[in-house]
C-alpha cells in the first residue's frame, strides 16, 4: 500500500534555509478600510456641522469657572477614592478575619451601601440635619462629650465627600478582598514561618502582591468616579457637569458646553489610564 | 545535654481526621533526623507543629528546652501571645516543598527580609550576611534577580539561604526536592549535606533514600500518624524490623 504522506521530503540545497511567507488575509484589509471610512465620516460630521460651535468650545474650555470646576471634580474623586479605599481595605480585612462579628459587620456594610443608589445616599447625608439636628460624641445612650450642630458640620461639600467615600468603600472592600484572596496561601505561611510581624506581613508581603489584582479594578473605579462625581450636581456643588449646565442655561449654547465637559472628562480619563499603566507595571515586577 | 527537639505525646486532628496519633521524638544537638513514610502519614503536619504553624491538640513540643507556643502553669499550657511565638519561630528555619519565595522581592531582599524586620538587625550587618549566604549556596551572582527568573534548584537554594539568614538553631525541610526536575535535585541536596556536615541540627522529610543513608544520624519511618520505627540508617533502611517499613521501602527504592 502507498503512504504518500510518509514519503521523505525532496532534498534541498544544503546552504539555503527555507523562507517563511506569512499568509495574506484580505478580509482583515477590507475590515480596516471600512473602519477608516466610518471614522472619516464621524470626523467630518463633528467638524463641518456648525451646530457644534467649535469656537464657543474653544472659548469656554479654559474659562476660569470651568477650570475651577474641573479642580473640584478632581478633589471629589481624590477624596472619594482615597477615603473609600482606606475604609474599604479595613472592611476587607474585617471580612476575612476569623472573628465572626467583624466579618458580619463588614458583610452588612457592603450589602447596605451597594444596595442603596448613590444619589439617594447623597441626599440622605445632605439632609442629615433633618434627622439629627445635633451630633454628639460620647458614650452610646449615655452622656455626650462633644456636641455639634449638624448643619455646621456637614455642608454640601462634606456631604458629597462622605457620600462618595462611603459608597466607594463598599466596592473597594470587595476589590481589596478579591486581591487578598488572589495571593497564594504559601506566601502567608512563609512570612509567618520567618517570624515577620503581622503588619509587616500585610504591607510588605501580601498587599503588594494583591495589588496586581487590585490595580486594574481600582483603575476602573477611579475612572468611574471621575464621571460619577457628576451626580453631586443635585447638591448644587459647582463641579464640572454642574458648571457647564449653569453656563448653558445662561447662554443657551447647550451642545458646545456639553462638548467642553466631554473633552475634560476625556482628558482626565486619559491621564488616569496612563498613570494606571505605570502603576500596573510597578506591581507586576518580578513576573515577566 | 538537652535535646534540640523533644516531642511528647503529640496529637493533632483536622476535624474528624486524626492525623498525628501520639508522636514522641527526640533530636540531639547537631543531629540530622530524616523522616520517611507514605503520603498522608502526617510528615508535613509533624514538621509544621515543630514551628507552631500548626497548633497541637495534646502533648508538648520543646525546642532547645523551651516549650513552643505555650508556657506551662501547673499542669496546664497557656498559649503565648503572637509576638512571642514569632520570636520563637525566628530560631527555626523552614524550607517548603513549594519554595514560597516572595516573587515581588529580589533574591537579596528575600534573604534580608526576616533579619531586618523580624529580628530588627541593622541593614549594615544584614547586607554582608546575605552576600555570604548567597555565596554559600552558590548564587552570589543572582542577588539582584527576581525568583521567577531562576531555575527550581536555584530557587530552593535561595529558600535555604533565606532560612539561614535568621541564624536558626534548627532547620526543618519538608520534601525540599520533590518539586524539582531530577537533574536539579543534586545541587539542592549538596547544599543540605554541606549544612549537615557543618553541625546544623535538622529534620528532613524526603523520599531520597540515598540522601538519608549518607546524611542521617537517625531515620524515622512514619505511618498513619505514628513513628513506626526509628534508628540508624543502616538499621531502618537495610534491616527494618517492621513489615510496614519493609513494604514502604520496597516501593520507593
Ligand atoms: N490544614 C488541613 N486541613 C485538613 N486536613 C489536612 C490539613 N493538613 C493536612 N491534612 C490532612 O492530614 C493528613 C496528613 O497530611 P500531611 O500533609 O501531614 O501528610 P504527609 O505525610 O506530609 O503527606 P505527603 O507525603 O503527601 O506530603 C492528610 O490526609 C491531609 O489531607
Ligand atoms: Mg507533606
Amino acid at each position: 500500500m502507498m503512504l504518500p504522506d510518509l514519503q521523505a521530503p525532496p532534498h534541498q540545497d544544503a546552504g539555503r534555509p527555507l523562507e517563511v511567507v506569512t499568509a495574506r488575509r484580505p478580509l482583515r484589509w477590507l475590515a480596516a478600510v471600512v473602519v477608516l471610512v466610518l471614522l472619516a465620516m464621524a470626523a467630518s460630521a463633528l467638524v463641518t456641522n456648525p451646530a457644534w460651535e467649535w469656537d464657543i468650545v474653544g472659548q469656554y474650555l479654559f474659562a476660569p469657572s470651568v477650570v475651577r470646576s474641573v479642580l473640584l471634580t478632581l478633589e471629589l474623586t481624590a477624596l472619594g477614592i482615597g477615603l473609600g479605599f482606606a475604609l474599604g481595605t479595613v472592611l476587607a480585612l474585617m471580612r476575612i478575619s476569623p472573628n465572626r462579628l467583624l466579618s458580619s459587620v463588614a458583610w452588612g456594610y457592603v450589602w447596605l451601601f451597594r444596595s442603596v443608589p448613590l444619589i439617594l445616599q447623597l441626599l440622605f447625608w445632605y439632609n442629615l440635619a433633618l434627622l439629627y439636628p445635633r451630633l454628639s460624641v460620647g458614650v452610646p445612650f449615655g452622656p455626650g462629650f462633644f456636641d455639634f450642630g449638624t448643619m455646621d458640620l456637614i455642608g454640601p461639600l462634606t456631604a458629597a465627600v462622605l457620600g462618595l467615600a462611603l459608597h466607594q468603600a463598599a466596592y473597594a472592600a470587595e476589590i481589596v478582598r478579591g486581591g487578598l484572596l488572589s495571593v497564594d496561601h504559601g506566601q502567608r505561611e512563609a512570612a509567618a514561618a520567618l517570624g515577620l510581624p503581622p503588619a509587616r506581613r500585610l504591607f510588605r508581603i501580601i498587599l503588594p502582591q494583591a495589588m496586581r489584582t487590585i490595580v486594574p479594578n481600582a483603575g476602573n473605579e477611579i475612572i468611574g468616579l471621575v464621571k460619577g462625581t457628576s451626580v453631586v450636581y443635585i447638591m448644587a456643588l459647582p463641579e464640572l457637569f454642574y458648571q457647564v449646565q449653569v453656563i448653558y442655561n445662561r447662554n443657551g449654547r447647550v451642545m458646545a458646553l456639553l462638548l467642553v465637559a466631554a473633552i475634560w472628562y476625556l482628558i482626565l480619563t486619559t491621564v488616569l489610564s496612563i498613570v494606571q499603566h505605570y502603576v500596573e507595571r510597578y506591581y507586576g515586577r518580578g513576573r515577566a | 545535654m538537652t535535646p534540640m527537639v523533644e516531642l511528647r505525646g503529640v496529637h493533632k486532628s483536622f476535624g474528624s481526621l486524626h492525623v498525628l496519633r501520639g508522636v514522641d521524638l527526640e533530636v540531639g544537638q547537631g543531629q540530622v533526623l530524616v523522616i520517611v513514610g507514605p503520603s498522608g502519614s502526617g510528615k508535613s503536619t509533624l514538621l509544621r507543629t515543630i514551628n507552631h504553624l500548626e497548633k497541637v491538640d495534646r502533648g508538648s513540643v520543646r525546642v532547645d528546652g523551651h516549650l513552643l507556643g505555650y508556657r506551662q502553669v501547673g499542669d496546664r499550657l497557656l498559649e503565648l501571645p503572637e509576638r512571642e511565638v514569632l520570636r520563637q519561630r525566628t530560631q527555626i528555619g523552614f524550607v517548603f516543598q513549594a519554595f514560597n519565595l516572595f516573587p515581588h522581592l529580589t533574591v537579596q531582599q528575600n534573604v534580608m527580609e526576616a533579619p531586618l524586620s523580624a529580628q530588627r538587625r541593622p541593614r549594615g550587618e544584614v547586607e554582608p550576611l546575605a552576600e555570604r549566604l548567597l555565596a554559600r549556596v552558590g548564587l552570589a551572582d543572582k542577588a539582584g534577580a527576581y525568583p521567577r527568573t531562576l531555575s527550581g534548584g536555584q530557587q530552593q537554594r535561595v529558600v535555604i539561604a533565606r532560612a539561614l539568614a535568621l541564624e536558626p538553631k534548627l532547620l526543618l525541610f519538608d520534601e525540599p526536592t520533590s518539586a524539582l526536575d531530577p537533574e536539579l535535585v543534586g545541587e539542592v541536596l549538596d547544599v543540605i549535606k554541606d549544612l549537615a556536615r557543618g553541625g546544623t541540627t535538622m529534620i528532613v522529610v524526603t523520599h531520597e533514600i540515598g540522601f538519608a543513608r549518607e546524611v542521617a544520624d537517625t531515620v524515622a519511618f512514619m505511618d498513619a500518624g505514628r513513628i513506626v520505627e526509628l534508628g540508624p540508617p543502616a538499621q531502618i533502611l537495610d534491616a527494618p524490623a517492621q513489615d510496614r517499613t519493609r513494604t514502604f521501602l520496597s516501593k520507593v527504592l
